[in-house]
């Protein structure tokens, strides 16, 4: 209950302070973002197999977050970023849909 | 925003759904939670959550878990735990970050395009300036052309409207007023002969008189003057007396000149006359004179002249 209100909490304070983006920061803001997604949807298919841990939550979301971001950078460095990028997305979101799909399971057997 | 927007949703419909199976879930539901605490605290769990969270295909799970709703339902039970803070915070962040990505994205729109792309609409806009800045130029051209060809044509408009009426003044066709003199003979002793008048036209003339009126009728190039001694004609007109001459011009000089030793109004003082004359600041000539268009003459062509 408390995620979901920390996730409402989020958004709307997103929405009313506006903030902008560094300039050095925005290539890896959308990267780290997708990670930070597919780190919300393995939570919660542990919390669903019962076998959430708020330490590995923790380090989980942090982890992808930080590797993605290095990833871009990287990819950035060797003039691979835009292809680097497409990567980590197309990788997070193979992670995000069996995450998704496990979930689906857990919730209506099928 | 949508995709948690809809997980809440769904999670929270059927949230309420096993409200009724409460007593039947809650049995089960506290081995479960014993369970998640032994798997909490025992070094092994989290290894395994890892694997299994990156694993596609879940393993059977090691109990058979109870309904997947009431383990949602009681993860959103509301218990300020640990884990239940912590997911609380990090959802805060990715949160606040989905957002803001989604408005950095829609601000600017250029910055997500791909260089080629961006190459293109640099070269669109280029050419776009560039036939921009020829078309300006065209017309800037166009409109100094109308301009000075508007000038010429005023200049040379208001050239011949100043002809005009300079031409019209000497020929008698128009009205004309200014400084001069009013000469006014009478002829108390004797009479005035026609070539006296003549002689006092020509003296106005020679002064530079510009407009000239004789009684009324204006005197210009064409006036011949006839008759007979007392009697003067003027254009075949016999003049009333006493004669006035109204001429416009320097006063100073036209005076001067008709009073000069053997002058205009000597050759009147010898015919038995008496001449008065006026300076005046203002005098005007109203009278006109039509002339008939030239029936022989005809203007030079320009372009020969």
């Amino acid at each position: 209950m408390i995620a979901v209100i920390g996730l409402v909490v989020g958004v709307v304070a997103g929405l009313l302070l506006q903030p902008t983006v560094p300039l050095e920061l925005q290539p890896y803001l959308p990267i780290a973002v997708v990670a930070a997604l597919d780190a919300l949807f393995g939570g919660l298919r542990a919390m669903l197999d019962g076998i959430f841990d708020d330490r590995v939550f923790l380090t989980s979301f942090l982890s992808n977050v930080v590797v993605a971001a290095l990833i871009v950078f990287l990819g950035d460095q060797l003039g691979v970023g835009t292809q680097l990028s497409t990567a980590v997305v197309v990788v997070l979101g193979i992670r995000i849909f069996s995450n998704a799909a496990s979930i689906r399971r857990h919730l209506f057997k099928a | 925003m949508t995709t948690p927007s809809d997980a809440h949703d769904e999670l929270a419909g059927p949230a309420d759904g096993p409200e009724p199976q409460q007593p039947v879930a809650e049995p089960d539901a506290h081995p479960a939670g014993g369970d998640h605490e032994d798997a909490a605290g025992s070094a092994t769990a989290p290894e395994l959550h890892e694997e299994e969270a990156t694993a596609p295909e879940p393993p059977a799970t090691p109990q058979p878990s109870p309904s997947g709703w009431a383990a949602l339902a009681r993860a959103l039970r509301f218990r300020a735990s640990r884990g239940q803070l912590l997911a609380g915070v990090l959802c805060a962040v990715l949160g606040f970050a989905l957002v803001v990505q989604v408005r950095q994205n829609n601000e600017t729109s250029l910055s997500g395009l791909s260089q080629a792309d961006l190459v293109r609409i640099l070269d669109e806009t280029t050419t776009r300036g560039d036939a921009l800045a020829t078309e300006v130029n065209d017309l800037r051209s166009e409109r100094d052309q109308l301009l000075s060809g508007s000038d010429k044509r005023q200049a040379a408009l208001d050239a011949l409207r100043r002809s005009a009426e300079t031409q019209g003044i000497l020929t008698g066709r128009l009205p004309a007023e200014g400084p001069g003199v009013v000469v006014t003979l009478t002829e108390p002793n004797g009479q005035i002969k026609p070539v006296t008048m003549l002689n006092m036209l020509e003296e106005l003339r020679n002064a530079g008189a510009e407009a000239i009126d004789l009684n009324g009728n204006r005197v210009t190039a064409s006036s011949a003057f006839a008759g007979v001694p007392g009697a003067v004609t003027l254009d075949g007109v016999t003049l009333e007396k006493p004669y006035v001459w109204t001429a416009i011009g320097d006063p100073d000089t036209i005076s001067t000149a008709l009073q000069i030793p053997g002058g205009a109004m000597a050759a009147v003082r010898s015919n038995g006359g008496e001449g008065v004359l006026q300076r005046r600041d203002l005098v005007e000539v109203t009278s006109i004179r039509t002339l008939p268009d030239p029936q022989y003459a005809t203007p030079v062509p320009a372009a020969a002249g």
